[in-house]
């Protein structure tokens, strides 16, 4: 038997970035025409054409707008002939995107085209949320999204982590920000409202609205060929916590910690963060989890209090956070993305630019 | 352009779902007034129980009952509640950690107001008159001024057992099936048929689907197409569907309607089920008031040569 030494991880970055104005409704499109456009603008930006790309993942849920078999059609969009290496997730784009980085190490692939996209609009996404929740003892209670949320959020406030003026700033803070944003769908002064499940009122909760996004990925000196400064994954790793609410602390993020821990968040201060809490309360959670202190600029886009297009808010926090990097705005930045009810999942992922 | 389609989408399944025995225990205890909860290897025990350890992932069995009383760990109030829930009145979600227990339930909290509910506050099970075997057994929580309940012995041996549920869901939709597919549907109740061209590898669509499949580009440009197409392959149909109100065996065919890059699938009539062929021509057959064609029938022309379609099988 030989050892052989296990050769160097290759650096992955993200090269390129797209995303729809997000809005309330898209009924004018089918899901492949709202995704189509920004597809094709992620690949203009790096000249790539489709059969130039070696691996494609996606992200979505069908149950969003009760389209079976919707990311297959999404596929139209792509141009998959001659045939593609393809695979999808059900699940926010974030973890296509994790798939993809794993598949460019492998060094099957050098570069990777990710996308995701959900419509909310058809359906009423409170409710359609309450299907991914255990079967037995918790789905048929119609527990909808914002009455978990709420829930988390009376947990923060009896800690005495928050209060509601302290929440209703997080919502303030993201919808002013998102002014400078031209995707994102509720910006500017926005009423804080009254409560949709008590504690948390309008203003705590993220818009309904449909959207879609897409990131090229590249390995070593392609990715410095189609990008002037390419974000570098440092590290990514995702987390999952217990699906029994009862059984877990919801004041603490423990899997956003050990993510970000896993991603190498901690090793040295990030300039950003993008982080991918649709609720207020939820950015109280991980700002503690992931240690980010004022210093830290965090959701400089708005965050998904501004848009959350569902399944590719998560995807679009990588994105938001690659971008900046790409333009010099950030050096170093640490990107969230989270799944099921009141942060039960999330991954982190930690982007660098080179040196300037 | 038309204004987009839309239409009112009902998805609805019973999910018949088997259980474990820790589950079925516990749903089968609801059913008789009892509650359980499953001890973990460092001896929490967990309520609602579990068929796994949630940290160490070992299968965890010891059945052991708590009371039907408990305190508030955390709540919101629901002034509106939605279709589903546990009530039709304004109430609280709770999460309630039962005396005996040592972690938390969610449901709901029958309160006259959110004033009236604290984290901390009393509980106690509300059972459901009628009850199956299920989480809604419990059909909420009330305030609870007096002592903790003492707990049963039982060890979650019943007559009886529930084996699985069966957890109906519906979600309403309202469906829009987009711009391509709007034009298509529009052209239809005018009984034409309208595909459309990929502006580069110029492939006719039918039905559109806004996108070319190869080129990953919009398609946009309409072309009227049909209303004669070619049999390109078809299966002989032989057990009836149900709530379809057509004799079998009928024939299901792919059709190259003329002017068409690909088939598109439906039903052939006119012809005994046993004649038809590849390369038969066909033309649709529209009903009254109806916004597609029904069927495609023969038309009287000799069939298509092999070489025309080949590229369309």
């Amino acid at each position: 038997m030989t050892s052989e030494e296990a050769p160097a991880p290759r650096d992955i970055a993200v090269v390129a970035f797209a995303q729809t104005d997000h809005r309330r409704s898209t009924e004018e499109s089918s899901e492949v025409e709202m995704l189509m456009p920004v597809l094709h603008e992620v690949l203009a930006r790096t000249g790539l054409k489709t059969a130039d790309i070696g691996f494609v993942c996606s992200g979505s849920s069908d149950y969003l707008a009760g389209r079976a078999f919707s990311f297959t059609l999404a596929l139209d969009g792509v141009g998959a002939w001659p045939p593609v290496s393809e695979s999808h997730v059900e699940m926010d784009g974030a973890w296509a995107l994790y798939e993809a980085w794993t598949k460019l190490l492998t060094g099957d692939a050098d570069t990777a085209l990710v996308y995701s996209y959900g419509k909310c609009s058809p359906g009423s996404v409170r409710d359609v949320l309450t299907r991914q929740l255990d079967p037995y003892y918790v789905a048929p209670l119609w527990p909808d999204a914002v009455a978990l949320a709420a829930l988390q959020a009376q947990a923060l406030v009896d800690a005495g982590h928050t209060d509601e003026p302290a929440l209703a700033a997080v919502g303030a803070r993201s919808r002013a920000d998102a002014v400078a944003n031209p995707h994102a769908q509720l910006k500017g002064r926005v009423p804080q409202g009254d409560y949709v499940v008590r504690p948390l009122r309008t203003g705590d909760c993220p818009p309904v609205g449909d959207g879609a996004a897409a990131v090229i990925l590249a390995a070593g000196d392609r990715a410095r060929e189609l990008c002037e400064r390419p974000a570098w994954i440092r590290g990514i790793d995702h987390r999952i916590e217990a699906h029994a609410l009862g059984v877990r602390d919801l004041t603490d993020s423990p899997s956003a910690r050990l993510a970000a821990a896993r991603a190498g968040a901690f090793e040295r201060p990030v300039d950003t963060a993008e982080l991918h809490a649709p609720f207020s309360a939820q950015e109280v959670v991980l700002r503690r989890a992931l240690r980010l202190d004022d210093g830290v600029c965090v959701n400089p886009s708005g965050g998904a209090l501004a848009a959350n297009p569902v399944m590719a808010a998560g995807l679009v926090r990588i994105g938001e956070a690659a971008a900046r990097i790409h333009r010099g705005a950030s050096d170093r930045a640490l990107a969230h993305a989270t799944s099921g009810p009141c942060l039960q999942q999330n991954l982190v992922a930690v982007l660098e630019g080179d040196p300037r | 352009m038309p204004e987009v389609l839309s239409a009112p989408l009902v998805l609805e399944f019973p999910f018949t779902r088997s259980l474990g025995p820790v589950q079925s225990a516990f749903l089968t205890g609801l059913r008789e007034r009892v509650v359980l909860g499953v001890r973990t290897t460092d001896g929490r025990v967990l309520v609602p129980p579990v068929e796994y350890d949630p940290v160490t992932a070992e299968e965890i069995h010891d059945l052991v009952e708590v009371a039907p009383t408990g305190t508030v760990t955390t709540w919101a109030w629901n002034h509106a509640p939605r279709r589903g829930q546990p009530l039709a009145t304004p109430f609280a979600w709770v999460l309630v950690r039962l005396d005996g227990a040592d972690t938390a339930l969610l449901h709901a909290l029958d309160a006259p107001g959110p004033d009236a509910v604290r984290t901390g506050m009393r509980v106690r099970v509300r059972w459901a008159e009628e009850r199956t075997g299920a989480i809604t057994d419990i059909a909420c929580f009330e305030p609870h001024d007096g002592e903790p309940a003492q707990p049963g012995d039982s060890t979650g041996a019943f007559a009886d057992p529930l084996r699985g549920i069966v957890a109906p869901a519906r979600l309403d939709y309202t469906y829009s099936p987009g711009r391509a597919q709007t034009a298509y549907i529009g052209a239809l109740s005018a009984r034409r048929i309208v595909g459309e061209r990929c502006p580069s590898c110029r492939k006719v669509y039918v039905p559109p689907r806004g996108a070319c499949p190869t080129c990953g580009l919009a398609t946009a440009e309409q072309v009227e197409v049909g209303p004669r197409g070619t049999v390109t392959t078809f299966c002989i149909v032989n057990i009836k569907a149900k709530n379809l109100d057509i004799e079998v065996p009928y024939v299901y065919a792919h059709i190259a309607l003329d002017g068409a890059d690909l088939a598109l699938h439906a039903r052939i009539g006119g012809i005994p089920y046993d004649r038809v062929r590849m390369g038969l021509r066909v033309e649709p057959v529209w009903t009254e008031g109806a916004r597609y064609p029904d069927h495609y029938r023969p038309t009287s022309e000799p069939d298509a040569d092999y070489e025309t379609y080949k590229e369309l099988l």
